[in-house]
């Protein structure tokens, strides 16, 4: 165990510092080949394997490790995420080049080498006494790095031949640099590069695909014409930025033309603006969400946004016309992404015909001066378009739904089988198993968080409970399953699935309040007088034993048969009458009763097709559950921000600015009703008393006006905002509490609580009002995720339906009046769609559009918010990429617009045109 | 970009040390023939020189002196040319002074001051570079000095710094992971017994974190005091066994040290009192 002593001279502020810094090379670092008996050291962790059973490479036979330098694995990430590619020896230079450069490439290679199967070391060969390279005189930082390598991989050699004589097992040194690969091959190493080693692997073709495709060579020589200007250098771009020559903002292409973009400056608040940029060359290769610098032209150039729709057409481009050719001989594809506001990108596949009609993920590579498009390289296989499997899948890449099954390092954190309660877990705990508990659910529930209990108690008042599942019991804070449902943050609900927080393990067993089975939870318990005025509020962790497990439906069946006596009814019974009187109060202090159509698709039960659709349906009994737990939560807010003024997590609702309820008053005027929307309270009963004899869906349809109107709920923390008021409950604190299964935010105010009241420990992060911001920031960005993907969910289910259905007339009513188009919600299957009056190849009916009223004249016919028209839906194929339902006119009937209801020439819409696709950069 | 990575995946340090692992610690005993005790020891790249003068009588004001035991005089210095800067330090500015009354502390509740009544006892300790973990290096260096000064101590006081980084306790800081502004906990231990003479912690630890931090403070001034032990033993019997300024870079971690504290049978502590001087 040798001591050496490195000096290093350091510049800092100006003055020059001499530093001196022990560092200890030591002998005991592991080759980390299991089985290995040369070297002392034990390995931990995942350890290559002592004979690699890897694909057979032409170029190298015998058994092999690889050894990549920095650019390799910077770049060609994704073909060392192949499952082919094993036993890789990964140098702590080379690492920490990697993390100097490229954060998430660094993410990713830690997730590699922590997965068991793919074998990857991570050697500590700066540590190491014999493969440690002082930098010499003249040498710089990274000739010298380029030598450690070398250095460590000739060591590899030597070491793995110590092993036994006849050992053939050899490491082979991966780089891209050319010199770099001479030095090592005199040298006596080994050395590929990437693309040979991988175009070796004749057992694994599809590997080449993945290859980022650097060499940029081959193109330079075939096409010297340069399009676009250089980039400027970082150091330039940060003195323009420093100086105001240079403005900084990200960059955001536009959807409609391929030509134009806008830039959002970054800057104080109030300075926000846009730049609009125009034409390839100005917009030079940046790509949607890139951050970028901008320099402004002179006012003289200063243009207006082209009105003009343009679409990257390609044909008719020389450029691309020669790429066409090409495609004939070579591996050469123009790939079409999914996002029109991305570039199309050039792979090189030898996979074509297998890919054509197929969902694919492409990773850009590069973007080189002369090349019209990106390259890049195919990374994945997602499967055929419209499959429901791929169109799920996509949706939630598309969405950011982390929904790759749990590691086994977060299922390691899951609680043995079978699980029972201890002594321990009854520790400041209550028994409360001899109440008569009660779930009330949806059909189909299995992950059943909430629980319910009311009686009377012996002083007259009423004993009301109610029990959520303890899931922070399981969850630790800061173990691998806590940071992952952390990062998942809610679980999404999708039409035929359901994306877990949490394993199901604990989402469908352990934490599930089901009946007649011993769990834990939290309960929050009040004593109330018959009025519903709480007296007293306690909460406490608790044992329960749930009697029944109640849909809404045998709830509500329940409190209405009159001869039903027992314990569970009786205690329904006692709720459903509080509930009522809560709402009463609620409502009276304001709170907004909206509405939005919501639709439930029966499925077939083997082909998971949609075969009928149902809006849902409202009981009592779900406003009775919704009721307690509002009330839950808010005492529990209370509770919270009581004990931690600053660092408790609450939820709250903005009141939306007055001009968001501009076209809800407006509609409401159309139809000689006024909607006060000066407060919460006014505009609840403002739309109480909206009602039309003649027309009694105008008021559901109001309210839903009305929920477009508002604002998101957020959830944030109480040290780092002082608003905490929920306009839409009318509550002046609000927080999730009842839902820990399915929400991440309720598990931290679960442990909030549970350090109020001194049943649980607390930890460092859950008093950091900073980490609690972070994590806010996330949930509000996941539970948008989660809506939309929804959203997309029942979008594409509504397709899949009508695909089947085949072409149908319903009726519908109009929600917005646009200038050249209008908006109908079709109430019997909850959908939304826009009839268009405008058609590429037919000429244009005379539009007159009013936007105080609003209405639209279409040649004779004027359409008013809220008019009852007939439409026909149809699923529109024509663009395979963006299937979408189609809507037209059926009655009113005008000439040369409207159709009639069993004309089917109307266009061609199951022509797919051949192209592919994609999802992310 | 990303800054200093003080703990890497596989368990290394910045210097390439693990977590428990100290710095080479090399030490010497008696190296000033005009003091009553002298010592100096290198931590790694921090140096540390003590002296000890005592006991002897109350210099200065008599009013001083404590019928009871005696005064423990501590001083702290550094050179000048201690750290990357060379910067003047006037005497007695505040960081010598606290570290002075810390010693002070320290060494007040291990040597076996009543023993002496009425008399002092003075340390000088002067850090000639820092690197890191100065605390530390001076009470293991004053530990060495008040040995070699033949003062009955309960024990030796061995002292090391911990520090905490992802979840991980380090021992024995060096200056770059100091610098890099997580907590810092110093600890002087009197080894045999456990007990803790001093514990110095300023900055923000979360309570469930302070066991482990603890811990391995007090694991690696036992290391330490194996390697004192040793120093010592070198310093009375220098025999070919142990190479002399030589006790071994890893700490305990070197297989063909015993762990054994066998001065528990406490033979030896008559041995230095026999040079005690007798006052009065």
């Amino acid at each position: 165990m040798l001591k050496s002593k490195t000096f290093l001279k350091k510049t800092r502020a100006g003055g020059v510092m001499k530093i001196v810094r022990e560092h200890y090379l030591r002998d005991d670092i592991g080759c980390g080949a299991a089985g290995c008996t040369a070297c002392c050291g034990a390995h931990e962790g995942p350890a290559l394997e002592p004979q690699p059973q890897d694909p057979a490479s032409s170029l190298c036979p015998q058994p092999h490790y690889l050894l990549p330098d920095t650019n390799v694995l910077l770049h060609q990430i994704d073909v060392l995420e192949d499952p082919a590619i094993r036993n890789v020896i990964v140098l702590q230079t080379v690492l920490q080049e990697v993390r100097n450069r490229s954060a998430p490439v660094y993410k990713r290679i830690r997730d590699v080498a922590n997965n068991q199967e793919k074998h990857f070391y991570t050697f500590t060969n700066e540590h190491h006494r014999e493969t440690y390279v002082e930098q010499e005189q003249g040498e710089n930082a990274n000739d010298r790095n380029d030598r450690a390598i070398r250095v460590a991989a000739k060591w590899y050699n030597e070491h793995l031949k110590k092993m036994s004589a006849d050992n053939q097992l050899q490491v082979i040194f991966i780089t891209n640099d050319r010199k770099n690969k001479e030095k090592a091959v005199e040298e006596g190493i080994p050395a590929f590069t990437c693309e040979e080693y991988v175009k070796s692997l004749t057992a694994n073709p599809e590997l080449i695909d993945r290859l980022a495709c650097l060499s940029e060579e081959g193109n330079e020589i075939e096409s010297g014409k340069i399009i676009f200007s250089e980039h400027l250098p970082l150091s330039k771009l940060q003195q323009g930025i420093k100086s105001g020559t240079y403005l900084q903002g990200t960059f955001r292409a536009s959807r409609e033309n391929y030509l134009e973009a806008t830039v959002w400056i970054h800057g104080d608040s109030e300075e926000n603006k846009e730049i609009i940029l125009q034409g390839l060359k100005h917009l030079n290769r940046a790509i949607h969400e890139d951050i970028v610098a901008v320099e402004l032209l002179p006012k003289s150039q200063w243009v207006a946004p082209s009105s003009v729709v343009l679409h990257d057409e390609g044909q008719n481009e020389d450029d691309v016309e020669k790429e066409e050719e090409r495609e004939q001989m070579s591996r050469r594809h123009l790939f079409t992404p999914a996002d029109k506001r991305i570039p199309r990108i050039r792979i090189e596949t030898r996979q074509a015909s297998t890919l054509e009609g197929r969902r694919i993920i492409v990773a850009i590579d590069g973007w080189p001066r002369n090349s019209r498009y990106p390259n890049g390289h195919f990374v994945k296989n997602l499967g055929d378009v419209g499959e429901k499997e791929t169109e799920t899948e996509v949706l939630l890449l598309e969405h950011d739904v982390p929904h790759q099954p749990f590691s086994q390092a977060v299922l390691s954190f899951l609680p043995k089988m079978p699980w029972g309660i201890t002594e321990k877990d009854m520790k400041n705990r209550e028994d409360l198993r001899h109440l008569c508990i009660c779930s009330v659910d949806p059909p189909g529930c299995t992950d059943i968080d909430d629980a319910l209990h009311c009686r009377e108690l012996e002083n007259g008042n009423l004993e009301v409970g109610v029990h959520i599942a303890d899931v922070s019991h399981f969850i630790r804070p800061g173990n691998a399953l806590d940071q992952e449902s952390a990062r998942r943050g809610t679980t999404v609900y999708l039409c035929e699935k359901r994306i877990d927080m949490v394993p199901e393990l604990l989402s469908s067993n352990l934490c599930s309040l089901k009946c007649d089975v011993d769990r834990l939870a939290f309960s929050c318990i009040w004593e109330m007088n018959h009025s519903a005025e709480i007296l007293k509020t306690k909460f406490t962790k608790s044992v329960i034993n749930s009697k029944a497990s109640l849909t809404y439906a045998e709830a509500q069946l329940r409190i209405d048969s009159a001869n039903m006596r027992d314990d569970i009814t009786t205690s329904l019974r006692g709720l459903n009458k509080l509930a009522k009187i809560l709402k009463k109060k609620r409502i009276e202090k304001g709170a907004l009763t909206l509405s939005s159509p919501e639709v439930r698709f029966h499925m077939d039960s083997e082909t998971h097709d949609p075969i009928d659709l149902q809006t849902k349906e409202l009981r009592e009994t779900n406003s009775m559950v919704e009721e307690f737990m509002l009330l839950a939560n808010i005492s529990v807010a209370k509770k919270i921000h009581e004990e931690f003024s600053e660092h408790a997590l609450l939820r709250k609702h903005p009141a939306p600015p007055p001009s968001n309820y501009e076209i809800l008053v407006k509609a409401a005027r159309s139809r000689n009703l006024e909607i006060k929307t000066d407060t919460a309270k006014s505009l609840a009963e403002s739309l109480d008393q909206a009602e039309s004899p003649t027309f009694p869906y105008l008021n559901t349809l109001l309210r839903i006006l009305a929920t477009r109107c508002m604002m998101q709920a957020v959830y944030f923390c109480s040290g780092m905002d002082n608003d905490f008021h929920h306009y839409g409950l009318a509550s002046p604190i609000y927080t999730h509490f009842t839902s820990p299964i399915r929400r991440y935010a309720d598990v931290i105010v679960h442990r909030l609580l549970a350090v109020a009241i001194g049943a649980d420990c607390t930890y460092p992060e859950l008093t950091d009002k900073h980490k609690l911001a972070d994590i806010c920031k996330n949930l509000n960005y996941r539970h948008k995720m989660a809506q939309y993907a929804q959203r997309a969910s029942v979008a594409f289910h509504t397709q899949l339906f009508f695909k089947s259905k085949g072409r149908v007339s319903e009726e519908a009513y109009i929600l917005f009046v646009r200038k050249n188009a209008i908006v109908v919600l079709i109430p019997k299957y909850g959908l939304e769609g826009t009839v268009f009056f405008e058609e590429k190849d037919k000429p244009n009916p005379r539009l007159i559009y009013d936007d105080e009223i609003p209405s639209l004249k279409i040649e004779d016919t004027v359409f008013h918010v809220f008019d009852k028209v007939k439409v026909k839906i149809m699923l529109d194929s024509s663009n395979l990429q963006h299937q979408k339902i189609r809507m037209s006119l059926v009655e009113p009937q005008i000439p040369g617009i409207s159709i009639s209801p069993d004309d089917i020439s109307n266009m061609n819409l199951n022509g797919p045109e051949k192209k592919k696709m994609k999802l992310e950069k | 970009m990303a800054g200093l990575e003080l703990l890497s995946d596989q368990g290394y340090r910045v210097d390439g040390r693990r977590a428990g692992e100290l710095r080479k610690i090399q030490a010497r005993m008696g190296v000033f023939a005009q003091a009553d005790g002298s010592a100096y020891i290198e931590q790694g790249n921090t140096k540390a020189l003590a002296v000890v003068y005592g006991p002897h009588e109350i210099r200065g004001s008599r009013a001083r002196a404590l019928p009871d035991r005696a005064l423990v005089n501590c001083q702290y210095s550094s050179a000048t040319f201690s750290t990357g800067e060379r910067k003047r330090r006037p005497h007695g500015d505040r960081k010598s002074c606290e570290m002075g009354l810390q010693l002070r502390q320290t060494f007040e509740a291990a040597i076996l001051t009543q023993l002496h009544p009425r008399s002092q006892i003075d340390i000088y300790v002067q850090v000639l570079q820092a690197d890191g973990g100065t605390y530390a290096a001076c009470v293991n260096a004053a530990t060495l000095a008040v040995l070699d000064a033949g003062i009955p101590m309960r024990d030796f006081v061995c002292a090391c710094s911990a520090g905490f980084v992802d979840g991980t306790a380090l021992a024995d800081l060096s200056h770059v992971e100091e610098a890099a502004g997580g907590p810092q906990l110093a600890l002087a231990l009197l080894p045999a017994s456990g007990q803790i003479a001093l514990l110095e912690m300023d900055a923000r630890l979360h309570e469930d974190h302070l066991e482990q931090v603890l811990e391995a403070a007090a694991q690696a001034a036992q290391d330490v005091h194996i390697l004192l032990d040793r120093v010592v033993r070198q310093h009375i019997w220098p025999s070919p066994d142990y190479p002399l300024l030589q006790s071994g870079p890893w700490g305990c971690f070197s297989p063909n040290i015993p762990r054994v504290s066998w001065h528990r049978q406490g033979w030896y502590a008559p041995h230095f009192m026999l040079r005690t001087p007798q006052l009065q």
